[in-house]
């Protein structure tokens, strides 16, 4: 009988502690093809700091490091450049990439580190119960922003693929989202553009995932897909925001 | 080969490294201690190594952390400001048992302090580098061949015992020039089964985590580390006894200031009073039993810091405040003089 489903060997064969709804599953397993795909698991170094993914050393079968609040970056610089060889990933969430960790991230770009980031964009601070994280939309309610996020006094969101796209260390900057089986296609197409970069030593590959938690949002799975879909794309548009492969056959500058 | 030459210290502390086989430096520009980074970047890459100038102290410290974990030989290096920017990675780097060098050249504190030479950071380095229950090794040098071999040391230390080992300078020993033998490096052989550095199908994933959720695991993991301390501070203690035979005051002073203590011990002596120097090279951890046969005779102990009298604490409790312990301290970046010591000294022994 044919397979159509199979687990990747990449990603661990054991529970998560993820909310029930919540898209980490989809971009752990996207993740974790694209890295059986390439047959690449034996040298891929993973690094998961702290937010909702900080257990996923568990949950990849790869070498797995888990890094202080919003340093993943910094650690895998550290890590790509003892080890120039193998590939490495960081899987960091928005308040880990954007806020705590800004510096390691625009910096890690700007040298263009050849790594993969995959930046889950979901809003708010999953792990801590729902705070304002630096991505939250204007008037969002968060336990932090009980009002709503207010731009007068809690400033804007963070566009972090259209910052980053702006530095010439980076080699690809992608915003997906994992609320269709279309768009989930799409951002396995990104993961893996983002790892043939590493392999060609391109330079800094962003992926941003916009994803969902309904746990902290307060809306059931697929209310949380709608919200994504209806009030997160329209700000934060899909797309490929910076891609050096395009600029190499001469339609971008540096 | 042991070929001598005229080096700064922190210049001779960079090529013990390298020599060493650290293969990769992740640094932040810093005085006084920045001659570190600059001849690493003139030389790493020759020597088949990587020097990186990281975005902040921070990036610098996570940077050691990740080349750690792959079981690469790594450094970063410092001055007080800076390690105290460190100090979340160093909690982190300790709570994973991952091997790593880090240099502190110490300044004037608190704060953004001065750039002269101090030792204010005794206690952080001892006591509380950082969150929850951790030591890392501190290795004391007082000359610039010391920063050499203790550099050498450290490395293997740090190996063995898969923690952090840190040298605790200050701006005298950094920025002073001094004649250096490099030593013979013995390679030897740690094992490193434990590194995240791709499994190439051959074997189980690694994991380097600091992260414990259930409190008695945690408990647990602590609880083997402290075994492991407790090792270490049975067998990796290290001073230097000078003239405490028949001593009837014994100073006590590390790094450079015990350079200074020195000369006025031997000043002391000059004078007809019977004075000796202990000085403690490793200062975490500290060398408790040989105090204790450095003071068998004393009446007095005087305490000369750089600082406030951090080490006070320590020698206190090492001789179960058996014998009273007086200090003299300059602070702020000023070096205590020979002769100042020596007053005290005199001031101590009127009544012995």
């Amino acid at each position: 009988m044919a397979v159509a489903y199979k687990r990747p060997h990449a990603y661990c064969d054991v529970p998560t502690h993820y909310c029930p709804g919540c898209t980490h599953g989809i971009v752990h397993r996207i993740l974790s093809e694209v890295i059986d795909e390439m047959g690449i698991e034996g040298d891929t170094i993973g690094i998961c700091p702290v937010g909702c993914s900080v257990m996923a050393y568990d949950y990849f079968n790869c070498d797995m490091i888990e890094a202080p609040h919003g340093r993943a970056p910094a650690v895998a610089t550290g890590v790509k450049r003892a080890k120039p060889d193998s590939y490495v990933f960081t899987y960091q969430g928005d308040g880990d990439l954007a806020a705590i960790g800004t510096c390691e991230t625009v910096h890690a770009a700007t040298r263009g580190e050849n790594i993969v980031v995959i930046f889950i964009n979901n809003t708010t601070y999953g792990m801590t119960g729902g705070q304002m994280a630096p991505t939250t939309l204007p008037g969002q309610v968060t336990q932090t922003t009980p009002f709503g996020r207010d731009t007068s006094v809690q400033g804007f969101p963070v566009k972090v693929c259209e910052m980053l796209s702006t530095l010439s260390g980076t080699a690809l900057a992608q915003r997906v989202a994992v609320d269709s089986v279309p768009h989930i296609n799409e951002a396995k197409k990104a993961i893996r553009k983002a790892f043939e970069n590493q392999k060609e030593k391109r330079g800094f590959s962003i992926v941003e995932v916009l994803s969902t938690c309904p746990t902290n949002w307060g809306l059931s799975p697929v209310e949380a897909l709608d919200r994504l879909r209806n009030e997160m794309i329209p700000y934060y548009p899909l797309g490929v925001y910076k891609d050096v492969n395009v600029r190499e056959e001469g339609k971008e500058d540096a | 080969m042991s070929e001598r030459s005229l080096m700064k210290g922190n210049e001779a502390l960079a090529e013990a490294a390298m020599r060493a086989g650290c293969k990769c430096f992740f640094g932040y520009p810093i005085t006084p201690q920045t001659e570190i980074s600059a001849y690493l970047a003139k030389k790493m890459s020759a020597n088949g190594g990587l020097f990186l100038q990281a975005e902040s102290e921070i990036a610098a410290i996570n940077m050691v952390l990740g080349a750690a974990s792959t079981g690469t030989r790594c450094m970063t290096s410092s001055s007080s400001p800076g390690i105290s920017l460190k100090s979340e990675g160093i909690s982190y780097i300790a709570a994973s048992d991952l091997p790593c060098v880090i240099i502190n050249v110490q300044r004037g504190g608190p704060g953004l302090g001065g750039i002269q030479p101090s030792q204010a950071d005794y206690w952080q380095a001892t006591k509380g580098l950082g969150h929850g229950d951790f030591h890392i090794l501190v290795y004391a040098p007082a000359s610039v061949q010391e920063m050499v071999d203790m550099a050498v040391n450290a490395f293997d230390k740090a190996d063995q015992y898969r923690m952090p080992a840190m040298i605790l300078a200050d701006g005298l020993l950094g920025q002073m020039m001094e004649p250096v033998t490099f030593p013979e490096i013995k390679p030897m052989e740690y094992d490193k089964s434990w590194a995240a550095s791709g499994h190439k199908n051959k074997r189980e994933h690694n994991i380097i985590n600091s992260l414990f959720l259930t409190p008695e695991v945690l408990e647990n993991s602590v609880i083997e580390r402290f075994e492991r301390y407790r090792k270490i501070e049975e067998t990796e203690t290290d001073a230097e006894i000078y003239l405490c035979n028949d001593a009837d005051i014994v100073v006590c002073a590390f790094g450079a200031t015990a350079r200074v203590a020195k000369s006025a011990v031997n000043l002391a002596r000059g004078k007809g009073i019977k004075a000796g120097l202990f000085r403690p090279k490793t200062l975490w951890p500290f060398p408790v039993n040989e105090l204790k046969d450095a003071v068998k005779t004393a009446k007095k102990i005087l305490s000369v810091e750089m600082n406030m009298g951090q080490m006070i604490d320590d020698i206190k409790l090492a001789t179960e405040c058996k014998i009273p312990v007086s200090f003299f301290g300059r602070t702020g970046g000023v070096i205590p003089k020979p002769m100042e010591i020596l007053d005290k000294i005199v001031d101590l022994g009127g009544d012995i």
